[in-house]
C-alpha cells in the first residue's frame, strides 16, 4: 500500500526562520518542460496523491501534495507531510540532492531519519534521473502553507534514529538494474512494480517491525484492518488464473469480470493505476505474471465440509442476503458485483477483507472507464457475529472455493475495529 | 439576496430532464448549474438493500415524494367549486429530491403513436370534426414521429430499455408491437421473463385475436452499460419499484445512468435544497436573467444565466412560469392565454380475475414493468367510426408487486377488515391476477390550471391550483375499452371478474397515476401553446421548459419514454441550432 510517511516536517522555529530570512524566492521558468511532463507521470506511478493529498478529500492541483493525511501503521498514526514548493512547511528549501537523499535513502534534510511507512526502500530503486524528475514537478505546484505535526508516534517509535537499525536490517538502498535475460517490457514492470509503484508496500506480509518478508514477496497480508490479497501467480490466491488482458482491465478500470477494486485498492486505481498508460500496465501485468521467482505454491486447503452447520446456516443467509447482486452460484454481475467463485480476495489465508466488505460496506473504484461505482452495503447492524462468521465461511468455502473458517470471534474483532474507521 | 457569478445554464430540477440536459450541455461546453429543491440520493447511499424494500416507509408514508406541509396543490373538479388543499398524496404521487420521479417510477417506457403527435388533423381528416367533443382543446404537437425517432432511440439506448421491437424501419418485427411507429433498431436489451400471468394472457389473448408483446421496461433484463459507460445490473424481480428506489442497480433512473457520469463533469454543478422562487426577467421582459432561490437555511440567492431550462415536475414547472410572469395565464372563460390549458391526466381501468387453487401466480417475485400488452384498442389502433370518442388505452397484464401491506385483493363484499377479511386475503392473495388500461385523456376547455386564490405555500406563494375532471370522452373510452378485456379475463380461466371502467368524478384520495401532463404545452403557434417544438418558450427565447407540461393532451401510454425523447430533441437542438445564434427563437411565430 502507498503509505509514505515522509517526514520533511521540520522544527517549527526553524522552517519560521528560514521564511524569514530566505524570502520567496525569485520565480524562474527553468526550459525544463520535459523534465516536469515525466515527473508529473511518475508521481501518478508512485500513486503519491493517495498519501499526501488534503484529508478532506481535495486533490486538485496542489491540493494533492499539501499532507496531513494520518497513514495508519502497525505503530500507530503518522500523518504525511506537505510536500508542496512551501518554503516554510513544504520541500521550498530542499535541493534535488536532498530529495533524492528522502527518496534513495530514507534521510531528509539534517539527516533525520524517515519512517518507511514513505515507501524509500522501494523509491530507493528509482533512477536519479527519475527522481528528479519528480522534483522538477513537485516545484512547478503551487506553495501551500499547511504545518503538519509531523511526530505522532507514540513511544518508542517516535525515535527516529531507531531507523538506523531498522534500516540495516531490512533496508538496502540501490538502484533498480534491468536483468538483460528478460525483455524491455519485462523489465519496465519490474521497474514499475518494484520502484514507484511500491506494490510489495501493502502486498507483501511484514514482520513484527513492519519490514518485508522477502521470502513471501507479494503473498498478501493484513493491513490496515483489510487483507492485501496476494498478486503472486498462485492459481488458488493469487493472479495465476488471471489473464495479463484481465490485470490490465482491473488496474485502468477498477473492474473486470472477476472482481472490483475496493477500499485501499480503490484509491491505488483512482489516483495511479487508473491514470497509468496502457503499455505500463501491460508491462505491470507481464512482470507480475513471470516473477523473477516463482512463489512456492499455496498449500492445498480441504474446504469446510457443507455439511457443516456453519456453511449451511451460511448458506441460507447467503441466499437472504447476498443473491440478488452476487446471484445463486456466487458468479457475480460482471463489471458491476464481484464474482465470489474462485475469486482470490475471497479465499486469502486471513479474512480481514471478507470481514469488512460485509460488515461496513464497500464502494468500487471510480475511474472514467467504469464510472458506476456500485457500492456494497453494510450488514454489520443486521447480521450479529454468528451470523457474519458463518456466511463468510460460506462464501469461503463454497462453489469450490476454500479458505480457513471465520468464526464469531473474528468477526467480533472486525466490529470492534470498524468502530474506529467509520 | 446574494449574486452568484454567472452560469451559461441553470436548470430547475434535477430529475429525468434535468439531468439528460445537464449532461448535454455540459458535453457541448457550457457551464451548467442544477438547483434541486429536494434532498441528494444516490443507490449507494440512500438505497441500501436492507432498508429500501421497506413498505411502511416509501409504500405507505411516501418518504420519496414531496412532503405535504412543504408544498401541495389545490383541487376541485369544476369551475363552480372552491378548491381544497390536498394535504395528503393520493390520486398522484410528485417525486422529490435528486432524480425526481424518475427514481420512484415503475419504469413502463414507451413510444407514443405517430398519429398521436398529429392527432387533431388526423382524427379531423379520418372522421371528420364531428369526432370531437364538447369543448375540447385538442391540438397537434407541432413535432412529428418521425421527428422524435432519433431521440426516443437515445432515451432508450441511454436508459438500456427491455423489450421486443414491433417495427423496425417499416418491417413488422414478430412478437413486438405490430402498432408502433417505426423503429431504427432494437431495443438494447431482451425483453424481461414472464411470470405465469403473462403466459396465461399471451395465450388467452392470442387466441382471441391480439397480437401480445412484452411491455417495454426500464427494469432490466440483463446487465448493461450505457453509451455513458455507466452499467446497470440484471433486475432480481424484488417488486419494489413503484415508490421506492431500487437498490439493485437494476431499475433505469438519473441515477443509474448519467449521475455518476454527470456529477463528476467538470461543467458541471448540483445545488440541492435550493428552491427557484422566480425567473427573473431583463427590464423589457424579452430574456431571463437568471433565477432568485431559497437555500436550506433559508437565504435567498440570485443564481445569473443565459440559458433557463425549467426540469422541474409538470405542475411545478407550470407554477414557475405563472409565479415568473412568462407566457400569457390561460383564461377557461375566454379561452385566451397559454399556461395552465389543456391540462389531462390518464384514464385507467382495471379487470380484476379471482382463479381457483390450480393457479399460483407469485406477483411478488415482479417487477414495475413485467407486464405483456396488447395494443388494439390504443390511440387511433382501431376504427372510432360510430363510437363517439377520441383516444383509446393500451391493455396490460402486469406483475409488478404483491407488497403485503397493499396487495390485498379481495372479492367485491369481503368486509373491510376483521376475520373474513383476513381469510379472503389468504384465500385470494395468490389467486388473483389483473389486466389493466392505461387510457389517453384529451384536453378540454374547463381542465386546467392556475394559481389558488386563497391558499399559500410556506414561502407565501399562492399554490396551483388543478381544475379537472373526467369527460364523457374519457367515460366512453375506458368503458369500450375495458369491455374489450373482460373477454380476455374470462379466456385465462377467471372464476369471477370484477370490472372497473374508468368514471368521474375525479377524486384526489385513490392513488392512480402520476401522469399529470399539460399546462405549458408545445405547438405550432403562440396563440395556442406556450412553447414551440423545441419546448422553447414562444416569447422568450432563452427559456426552454422540459417534460410532460409540454403534452398538448395526454396519450395511452406511461409518458416517460416521451419526456426522455423531448428532450433529448430539445438539447440537440439548442446545442446545434440555439447556440450559434443566442437569443433568437428556433421557430418563427
Amino acid at each position: 500500500m502507498r503509505a509514505p510517511s515522509l517526514k520533511a516536517g521540520l522544527l517549527a522555529a526553524a522552517t519560521g526562520l528560514a521564511a524569514l530570512t530566505l524570502g520567496p524566492a525569485p520565480e524562474a521558468a527553468p526550459d525544463n518542460f520535459d523534465a516536469v511532463e515525466r515527473g508529473r507521470y511518475l508521481v501518478i506511478l508512485g500513486d503519491c496523491v493517495a498519501c499526501h493529498m488534503n484529508p478532506n478529500g481535495n486533490h486538485d492541483g496542489s491540493q494533492g501534495f499539501v499532507g496531513g493525511r494520518p497513514i495508519e501503521t502497525p505503530f500507530g498514526l503518522i500523518a504525511t507531510p506537505n510536500i508542496t514548493p512551501d518554503r516554510g512547511t513544504g520541500i521550498g528549501t530542499w535541493s534535488a540532492d536532498e530529495f533524492y537523499r528522502a527518496m534513495h535513502e530514507g534521510i531528509r534534510p539534517g539527516g533525520a531519519r524517515l519512517y518507511p511507512a514513505f515507501p524509500y526502500t522501494y523509491f530507493t530503486k528509482m533512477t536519479r534521473g527519475d527522481v528528479d524528475s519528480i522534483y522538477a514537478y513537485l516545484n512547478t505546484l503551487e506553495p501551500v502553507h499547511n504545518p503538519v505535526d509531523r511526530n505522532t508516534l507514540p513511544f518508542p517509535f517516535n525515535i527516529r534514529a531507531s531507523m538506523l537499525a531498522w534500516n540495516a536490517m531490512f533496508f538496502e538502498p540501490g538502484e533498480f538494474r534491468p536483468d538483460p535475460n528478460r525483455s524491455p517490457e519485462w523489465n519496465r514492470g519490474a521497474y514499475i512494480v518494484e520502484g514507484p509503484a511500491h506494490c510489495g508496500a501493502c502486498h507483501t506480509p511484514k514482520n513484527m517491525l513492519g519490514g518485508d518478508r522477502n521470502s513471501e514477496h507479494f503473498a498478501g497480508g493484513p493491513l490496515q484492518g483489510w487483507f492485501a490479497a496476494s498478486i503472486t501467480n498462485d492459481q488458488r490466491l493469487g493472479l495465476g488464473s488471471w489473464s495479463i488482458d484481465e490485470i490490465v482491465e482491473y488496474l485502468k478500470t477498477g473492474r473486470n469480470a472477476r472482481s472490483a477494486a475496493s477500499g485501499p485498492m480503490a484509491e491505488v486505481v483512482e489516483y495511479s493505476t487508473g491514470l497509468m498508460t496502457d503499455a505500463d500496465l501491460r508491462a505491470i501485468a507481464v512482470y507480475l505474471k513471470e516473477p523473477p521467482q516463482p512463489a512456492p505454491a499455496s498449500p492445498a486447503r480441504t474446504p469446510v465440509a457443507a455439511t457443516d452447520d456453519r456453511m449451511k446456516i451460511g448458506e441460507a443467509i447467503y441466499t437472504d442476503r447476498c443473491m440478488a447482486c452476487h446471484t445463486g452460484g456466487g458468479q457475480g454481475v460482471p463489471n458491476m458485483f464481484p464474482r465470489l467463485a474462485g475469486s482470490q480476495v475471497v479465499q486469502q489465508e486471513g479474512s480481514e477483507t471478507v470481514l469488512r466488505v460485509v460488515m461496513q460496506g464497500v464502494r468500487a473504484a471510480y475511474t472514467p472507464h467504469a464510472p458506476t461505482s456500485p457500492a456494497m452495503p453494510a450488514f454489520a447492524w443486521r447480521l450479529n457475529d454468528d451470523q457474519v462468521a458463518a456466511v463468510t465461511t460460506y462464501i469461503r468455502n463454497a462453489w469450490g472455493n476454500a479458505a480457513p473458517a471465520v468464526s464469531p470471534g473474528d468477526a467480533a474483532h472486525m466490529r470492534r475495529l470498524l468502530e474506529d474507521r467509520p | 439576496m446574494r449574486r452568484l457569478p454567472r452560469k451559461d445554464a441553470v436548470i430547475i430540477g434535477l430529475g429525468w430532464t434535468g439531468a439528460i440536459m445537464g449532461y448535454e450541455l455540459c458535453q457541448a461546453g457550457l457551464q451548467v448549474v442544477a438547483l434541486e429543491r429536494g434532498p441528494w440520493r444516490d443507490t449507494a447511499s440512500d438505497f441500501n438493500i436492507g432498508t429500501a424494500p421497506d413498505e411502511l416507509r416509501y409504500g405507505i408514508r411516501g418518504e420519496l415524494f414531496v412532503n405535504n406541509s412543504q408544498d401541495t396543490v389545490t383541487a376541485r373538479n369544476t369551475l363552480d367549486q372552491v378548491a381544497l388543499p390536498i394535504r395528503k398524496w393520493g390520486s398522484f404521487l410528485p417525486g422529490n429530491g435528486v432524480g425526481g420521479a424518475g427514481v420512484h417510477w415503475n419504469g413502463h417506457t414507451w413510444r407514443f403513436l405517430p398519429s398521436d403527435f398529429n392527432i387533431r388533423s388526423h382524427y379531423l381528416e379520418r372522421y371528420g370534426e364531428g369526432i370531437f367533443p364538447e369543448n375540447h382543446m385538442i391540438q397537434d404537437w407541432g413535432v412529428s414521429y418521425d421527428e422524435l425517432e432519433p431521440y426516443y432511440d437515445k432515451f432508450e439506448y441511454l436508459a438500456g430499455i427491455s423489450g421486443q421491437a414491433g417495427n423496425i424501419k417499416g418491417q413488422i418485427q414478430p412478437g413486438g408491437n405490430p402498432f408502433e411507429g417505426w423503429r431504427s433498431r432494437a431495443y438494447p436489451t431482451p425483453p424481461l421473463k414472464g411470470q405465469h400471468a403473462q403466459d396465461i394472457f399471451t395465450k388467452a389473448a392470442t387466441e382471441l385475436g391480439f397480437k401480445p408483446f412484452p411491455l417495454p421496461s426500464a427494469n432490466m433484463s440483463q446487465a448493461y452499460t450505457n453509451p455513458l459507460g455507466v452499467t446497470l445490473a440484471p433486475c432480481s424481480y424484488c417488486g419494489f419499484c413503484e415508490r421506492f428506489g431500487c437498490a439493485n442497480y437494476s431499475k433505469s433512473s438519473p441515477q443509474t445512468t448519467i449521475l455518476p457520469v454527470l456529477m463528476r463533469h467538470p461543467g458541471f454543478e448540483a445545488r440541492v435544497q435550493c428552491e427557484v422562487v422566480r425567473v427573473l426577467k431583463s427590464a423589457d421582459g424579452k430574456t431571463a436573467t437568471g433565477v432568485v432561490y431559497v437555500d436550506a437555511q433559508g437565504e435567498e440567492y440570485e443564481q445569473p444565466a443565459d440559458l433557463v431550462i425549467m426540469a422541474a415536475y409538470q405542475l411545478w414547472n407550470v407554477r414557475l412560469m405563472l409565479y415568473s410572469g412568462i407566457g400569457k395565464p390561460y383564461d377557461p372563460s375566454s379561452g385566451e392565454g397559454v399556461v395552465g390549458k389543456n391540462y389531462a391526466y390518464q384514464a385507467n381501468s382495471a379487470v380484476n380475475g379471482f382463479f381457483d387453487n390450480t393457479h399460483a401466480f407469485n406477483h411478488w417475485a415482479g417487477a414495475g414493468s413485467l407486464g405483456t400488452t396488447a395494443d388494439e384498442y390504443n390511440g387511433d389502433n382501431f376504427d372510432h367510426g360510430g363510437l363517439n370518442f377520441v383516444g383509446g388505452a393500451n391493455i396490460n397484464c402486469t406483475s409488478f408487486h404483491a407488497r403485503a401491506i397493499s396487495a390485498r385483493p379481495v372479492p367485491p363484499g369481503t368486509p373491510r377488515w376483521g376475520s373474513a377479511w383476513k381469510k379472503a386475503t389468504r384465500d385470494n392473495y395468490n389467486i388473483t391476477a389483473n389486466v389493466g388500461s392505461q387510457g389517453s385523456v384529451m384536453s378540454f376547455r374547463d381542465n386546467y390550471l392556475d394559481l389558488d386564490p386563497t391558499y399559500k405555500d410556506r414561502l407565501g406563494r399562492p399554490l396551483l391550483r388543478m381544475t379537472f375532471d373526467f369527460k364523457p370522452n374519457e367515460e366512453r373510452m375506458s368503458a369500450y375499452v375495458t369491455e374489450k378485456m373482460v373477454p380476455i379475463m374470462r379466456a385465462m380461466g377467471a372464476k369471477q371478474i370484477v370490472a372497473t371502467p374508468k368514471k368521474g368524478p375525479w377524486n384526489v384520495v385513490p392513488y392512480q397515476t402520476t401522469h399529470n401532463t399539460g399546462g405549458a404545452v408545445m405547438g405550432d403557434n403562440p396563440r395556442t401553446s406556450a412553447i414551440n417544438k423545441y419546448l422553447q418558450v414562444w416569447d422568450m427565447p432563452n427559456v426552454f421548459v422540459l417534460g410532460a407540461s409540454a403534452f398538448p393532451q395526454n396519450a395511452g401510454y406511461n409518458p416517460t419514454g416521451t419526456v426522455g425523447a423531448l428532450t433529448y430533441h430539445a438539447a440537440d437542438a439548442i446545442i446545434n441550432q440555439y447556440l450559434k445564434n443566442p437569443g433568437q427563437p428556433l421557430v418563427q411565430a
